[in-house]
């Protein structure tokens, strides 16, 4: 008689046969890029504390093909990121104004609202 | 007859109850959940300036100017905190990733790799703004 505890092992590939799946590992695997670009921040802010000839080379490096391609993927993923974990906001956080529940469409708007706002914010205080 | 433990809970002799530990788990999850939030809003600016727009020249700060930015230690402060959350949060996910997504199964190693990596992020983004600031 099988033990109760036994299990059919699930295939390393189990994510590759429906969409749904394979959008699902590929949401947890933005992590990676994100990962990624902690090190590349740090290595950035490392060279700035250097001073300008350290900055100049990094940009140098950061402008090589490989590493901009990186970049781009890695910009892929942390979009994919950003709208997935909006989405999934308003599951997490039930809120209420004047005792009814705002609907889950205004938290999704109110995250773009703020993401444009940050964005807009830190590109100026760096380009102005 | 059924059987009656004469042993402290988990079956060791001196083990304490379970809702007497302090359990981490809830703490990893907010600092997972802070470094979500936290990539979502922030990171796409912060490749695209810092990983495209300047290495590629697209706009031309003077380093004066950006140097006399990320040394301010307000952004400094919120850099440090960004780079915490997120180091935190990537570490966590991953570690999941490889459980669930790609059925690796030897828990204490991914776990001792996942979060030790995270630390490690912890402790350079910790010099790396010390070294910025002062």
């Amino acid at each position: 008689m099988t033990a109760v505890h036994e299990r059919r092992p699930m295939s390393t590939w189990w994510w590759t046969r429906k969409k749904t799946y394979l959008l699902f590992v590929l949401r947890e695997l933005s992590s990676v890029f994100v990962a990624w670009f902690v090190v590349y921040l740090l290595l950035a802010l490392f060279a700035v504390a250097r001073g300008e000839a350290a900055y100049q080379s990094f940009l140098q490096w950061a402008s090589t093909p490989w590493v901009v391609v990186v970049n781009v993927v890695a910009l892929a993923f942390a979009l994919l990121h950003t709208v997935t974990w909006f989405l999934l906001t308003p599951r997490a956080v039930v809120l209420k104004f004047g005792g009814r529940r705002v609907p889950g469409s205004a938290i999704v708007a109110s995250q773009y609202v703020a993401l444009l706002i940050v964005s807009a914010v830190v590109f100026w205080l760096v380009v102005r | 007859m059924s059987r009656v433990s004469n042993t402290r809970p988990n079956n060791r002799p001196n083990s304490r109850p379970n809702s007497r530990r302090l359990h981490v788990e809830p703490f990893v999850w907010l600092g997972f959940s802070g470094g979500g939030v936290v990539a979502a809003i922030l990171l796409p600016i912060l490749i695209v300036v810092f990983g495209l727009a300047l290495p590629m020249g697209w706009v031309h700060p003077d380093f004066a100017g950006l140097e006399a930015l990320l040394s301010f230690p307000l952004t400094a402060l919120v850099l440090l905190v960004a780079l915490v959350l997120m180091s935190v949060h990537a570490g966590h996910r991953f570690r999941y990733t490889l459980y669930d997504g790609l059925q690796v199964k030897h828990r204490s190693l991914v776990a001792v790799l996942c979060y030790g990596a995270a630390v490690l992020g912890i402790i350079a983004s910790f010099v790396v703004l010390i070294m910025l600031v002062f």
